[in-house]
C-alpha cells in the first residue's frame, strides 16, 4: 500500500506531472497548505503577482504566447472574485487556463465564513467548466479532467475550488490513466462530404475571401502554416479578426489587413462584395459584422468552427463545418488537389481589391512637425523591432486598434490582446506571462496612459523576476476611445474621459526599479525607441502623442461595411438613439 | 426608441445530464445569461446508479434562437444529449397537479363530480376538503384548476411538464 499524501501535495504533484512549469498566484489563508507544498518543491515555479486579476492575465499571456495552458492559484473570497475578470476574459477569447481557488473548510461552506465566497456559483457562467472538490481522492482525476477540458475543443478557463480541509486531508494518488470524459468529446475532424462541397464552392467562386480568427492561433502553428498553403493554392485574399492577427503573414500580398470596426477599407469592402466567405476559426462578432442585415449581403458563407454554438449564432451560413480548423484546412487543401481544381483566375477580383487599396485608408495627417501622431509612433516601433519578431501585448482602446492596424505580424502567438471582453489592464500582466514563457524574446506592451494604470502594480512583478518587458505608452491624456465616441456621438461632451492627475510615468517606473524614458517630440521618437531596446531590463516609455487623434477607418456601431468613416471630416455631431443604444 | 420583440414558438426539450452538483444552476443560469425563456423545467434522476438525470424544459423561442439554445446546452460539459421533442415530432407531454379544494354541500359534490370527469383521484379527504391528484396535458390541468377556483380552491402544486417521444425508439 502506497502512503497517503495531502491534498496540497497531490495538487502540486499532479500539476507537475501534467507538465506545468509556471503558476501565477497570490497566497492567502485558504491556500496556505498549497503554498507550503510549493515551498517544499522545486519543479514548479510560482510567480507572485501583486493582484489576482493580474495572475489571470499573466496566465493568459503565457498561454497565448506558448500554446500551453496558463495556471493560476488564488485564495478564497477576494482572491477568487479578483480573478473573475481574467477568467471571463479567457472564456471570451478561448484561452486555455486552469484556475485553482482556495475555499473555506468544507464544514464552514455556507456559513458566511471569513473570506468565503460562492466561487463555483460566481464562476459558473464565466468559465468553461468548474468544480468544487470535497474529497482529496477526487483531486487528481479532477485536475486531469480540468486540463483536458481547458485545452481541448474550444479552449477556455476551468476553475477548481478546493476547501482548505481537502488540502490538508490525505488520500492515495490514483492511476495516471489517459485523460478523458464520458460525455465531453469535442469534434475535431471535419465531415469529408462538407469539405468536398467547400472546396467545390471555393473553386467556383469569383470573389472569395478567407475570414480568419483566433481559432487558427488556438489550433497551433501548423494551422497557420496550412492557412498560408490554402491561400496559395486558391490565390484568394485573406483578412483576419483582431484575435487572429499573425496567423497569416502581414507581409504576404494576399493580406488585406484586419477587418471590422477599425479594419481596413479593402478588407471590409472585400467582405461586402465577396461572393464566398470562408470563415476559419472566427465567430462573426458584432465588431466584425457591423449592421447584420447589411453584412456581406451577396455572399455564400462557409463556417469552420470547433464550437457548434458559434455557427449560425449571429450570421446564417450556407455550409457549417464543425471541426478543429487546422485539420479542416488540411482536408480542404487535400480535397482541392484531389478534385483537381485549378488555381482560379481571380484577376478581376484582385484588381477591384487593389483599387480599394489605393484609398490608403491607414494614412494619416501629420500637420505639426513636432507632434507625434500615435500611428507614427506605432510604425516607428514596428520598424525598429520587426527583425526581432517581438511579442506585442496591448491594453484596450485606441492604442490597441492603432497597434492592430500599424504593427504587422508575420507569425502566430506574437500578438496578445483582450478581444472579446476588452479588458483594460490586460497588457502588462500578459506581457509578464509571455516573457516568462519566452525568456529570450522581446516583449512589448503597447499601452494607453489610462489602461496601464489598471494593473500598474505589476511593475513590481517584472522587477522581482528580472523580466525585461517594455511598456510603450501612447500618452494622449485621454481615455481615447471613450473620448472618440463622445466626439462622434455626443457632440464632444467629454464626460469623465480626461486622464487627470497622471503620474510621472518615468519617475513611477524608476520607483519600481524600471528604466523610464519620455518621448515628447517626433525627433526623439527613433532615438527613444532605440534607447528602450538597448536597455537590458524593464523599460517604461511615456510617449506623448497628439491628444485628439481619432482612430480611423471606423465603421460606426450599427453601420454597414460600406458606411465606413475614413476621416475626421466625415464625422457628424450626434447620433440617433438607435445608434447610441448599440455597443 | 422602443425595444423590439421577436415572434416565438413553444418547444419542449429533453436534456440528459450528469447528475452532478450545480447542474441545474448551470442550465438555468445559461437560460438567464443568454436571455432565453423557461416556461417549465423538471428534473429527476433516471438511471439505476443515480448518475444520470433527465431535464425537461419548455421554452419559447424563435427558430434561430432555438438552434442556439440547443447548441449552447450541448456545449455544457455535463450534458450528454439534447433533444427538441417538438421538432422531433409526435411525443407525449404530461404534468401532474395536486389541487386542494375546501367547501361543503353543493360545492363539495360539484368538485367531486368534476374530478371524475377529469379523472382526478382523491388522495386526501377531510369533512371539509379534498386534495385531488390530476395528470394530463397543460391545458387540461389549467382547465381543471380554473373550474376549482369557483368551488373553493385553496392551493395548487404542479410538477411541470415531463415529455417523451412516441414510438419504440428513444428520441
Amino acid at each position: 500500500m502506497t502512503t497517503e499524501k495531502s491534498g496540497a501535495d497531490i495538487l502540486i504533484e499532479t500539476l507537475s506531472d501534467l507538465g506545468v512549469e509556471v503558476v501565477f498566484g497570490y497566497p492567502g489563508g485558504a491556500v496556505l497548505p498549497i503554498y507550503d507544498a510549493i515551498f517544499k518543491q522545486e519543479r514548479i515555479k510560482h510567480i507572485l503577482v501583486r493582484h489576482e486579476q493580474a495572475a489571470t492575465h499573466a496566465a493568459e499571456g503565457y498561454a497565448r504566447a506558448t500554446g500551453k495552458p496558463g495556471v493560476v492559484l488564488v485564495t478564497s473570497g477576494p482572491g477568487a472574485t479578483n480573478a473573475v475578470t481574467g477568467i471571463t476574459d479567457a472564456l471570451m477569447d478561448s484561452i486555455p487556463m486552469v484556475v485553482i481557488t482556495g475555499q473555506v473548510p468544507t464544514a464552514l461552506i455556507g456559513t458566511d465564513a471569513f473570506q468565503e465566497a460562492d466561487t463555483v456559483g460566481i464562476t459558473r457562467h464565466c468559465s468553461k467548466h468548474n468544480y468544487l472538490v470535497k474529497d482529496p481522492a477526487r483531486l487528481e482525476p479532477t485536475i486531469r479532467e480540468a486540463f483536458y477540458i481547458a485545452t481541448s475543443g474550444r479552449p477556455g478557463p476551468v476553475v477548481i475550488d478546493i476547501p482548505k480541509d481537502v488540502q490538508v486531508a490525505t488520500a492515495r494518488r490514483g492511476d495516471n490513466g489517459p485523460i478523458s470524459h464520458k460525455t465531453y468529446r469535442p469534434q475535431t475532424e471535419p465531415d469529408a462530404a462538407a469539405i468536398e462541397k467547400a472546396v467545390d464552392m471555393l473553386a467556383a467562386a469569383e470573389r472569395p475571401i478567407f475570414y480568419t480568427g483566433g481559432g487558427i492561433i488556438n489550433s497551433g502553428p501548423e494551422a497557420s502554416r496550412l492557412l498560408r498553403e490554402l491561400a496559395e493554392v486558391t490565390g484568394a485574399p485573406v483578412t483576419s479578426t483582431l484575435m487572429g492577427l499573425g496567423a497569416f503573414p502581414a507581409s504576404d500580398d494576399k493580406w488585406l489587413g484586419m477587418l471590422g470596426m477599425h479594419g481596413t477599407y479593402e478588407a471590409n469592402l472585400a467582405m461586402n462584395q465577396a461572393d464566398l466567405i470562408i470563415a476559419l476559426g472566427a465567430r462573426f462578432d458584432d465588431r466584425v459584422t457591423g449592421r447584420l442585415d447589411a453584412f456581406a449581403p451577396n455572399s455564400a458563407k462557409i463556417h469552420v468552427d470547433i464550437d457548434r454554438s458559434s455557427i449560425n449564432k449571429n450570421v446564417r451560413v450556407d455550409l457549417p463545418i464543425v471541426a478543429d480548423v487546422g485539420p479542416a484546412i488540411r482536408a480542404m487543401i487535400e480535397a482541392y488537389k484531389l478534385r483537381q481544381h485549378p488555381r482560379p483566375d481571380l484577376s478581376e477580383w484582385w484588381s477591384r481589391i487593389n483599387g480599394w487599396r489605393q484609398v490608403g485608408c491607414l494614412e494619416f495627417q501629420e500637420s505639426d512637425p513636432q507632434v507625434i501622431m500615435p500611428q507614427r509612433a506605432i510604425r516607428a516601433l514596428w520598424e525598429a523591432t520587426k527583425d526581432k519578431a517581438p511579442i506585442i501585448t496591448t491594453e484596450v482602446g485606441q492604442h490597441q486598434m492603432w497597434a492592430a492596424q500599424h504593427f504587422h505580424f508575420d507569425d502566430p502567438n506574437k500578438w496578445l490582446t483582450s478581444g472579446g471582453l476588452g479588458t483594460m489592464g490586460y497588457g502588462l500582466p500578459a506581457a509578464i506571462g509571455a516573457q516568462l514563457g519566452n525568456p529570450d524574446t522581446l516583449v512589448i506592451d503597447i499601452a494607453g496612459e489610462a489602461s496601464i494604470q489598471m494593473n500598474i502594480q505589476e511593475l513590481a512583478t517584472a522587477t522581482q523576476y528580472r523580466l525585461p518587458v517594455k511598456i510603450f505608452i501612447l500618452n494622449n491624456e485621454y481615455m481615447g476611445m471613450v473620448r472618440q465616441w463622445q466626439e462622434l456621438t455626443y457632440q464632444s461632451r467629454y464626460s469623465e474621459s480626461y486622464s487627470d492627475a497622471l503620474p510621472d510615468f518615468v519617475k513611477l517606473g524608476e520607483a519600481y526599479g524600471w528604466k523610464g524614458i519620455r518621448i515628447e517630440t517626433r525627433d526623439q521618437l527613433d532615438s527613444g525607441i532605440a534607447e528602450m531596446l538597448a536597455y537590458d531590463g524593464p523599460v517604461i516609455v511615456d510617449c506623448r502623442v497628439a491628444k485628439l487623434a481619432n482612430c480611423f477607418p471606423m465603421i460606426p456601431s450599427g453601420a454597414a461595411h460600406t458606411e465606413m468613416l475614413l476621416q475626421s471630416a466625415e464625422v457628424s455631431g450626434e447620433m440617433d438613439d438607435e445608434a447610441k443604444a448599440l455597443v | 426608441m422602443h425595444i423590439k420583440e421577436e415572434a416565438v414558438e413553444r418547444h419542449t426539450l429533453a436534456v440528459i445530464v450528469d447528475n452532478e452538483p450545480g447542474i441545474l444552476a448551470r442550465i438555468a443560469g445559461l437560460f438567464t445569461a443568454r436571455g432565453y425563456n423557461i416556461s417549465s423545467l423538471t428534473v429527476s434522476e433516471i438511471s439505476d446508479d443515480d448518475l444520470i438525470s433527465r431535464i425537461t424544459i419548455v421554452t419559447h423561442a424563435s427558430a434561430p434562437v432555438m438552434e442556439q439554445i440547443i447548441a449552447q446546452l450541448e456545449r455544457l460539459v455535463p450534458v450528454h444529449k439534447v433533444t427538441d421533442l417538438t421538432a422531433f415530432g409526435p411525443h407525449v407531454e404530461r404534468e401532474l397537479a395536486l389541487v386542494k379544494v375546501s367547501g361543503t354541500g353543493d360545492h363539495r359534490i360539484e368538485a367531486l363530480r368534476l374530478a371524475e370527469v377529469y379523472r382526478a383521484r382523491v388522495v386526501d379527504a377531510t369533512t371539509s376538503s379534498f386534495v385531488f391528484e390530476v395528470t394530463g396535458g397543460v391545458e387540461k390541468l389549467d382547465k381543471f384548476v380554473e373550474l376549482m377556483r369557483d368551488l373553493g380552491l385553496v392551493e395548487v402544486a404542479r410538477t411541470g411538464i415531463v415529455a417523451i417521444a412516441r414510438g419504440a425508439e428513444a428520441a
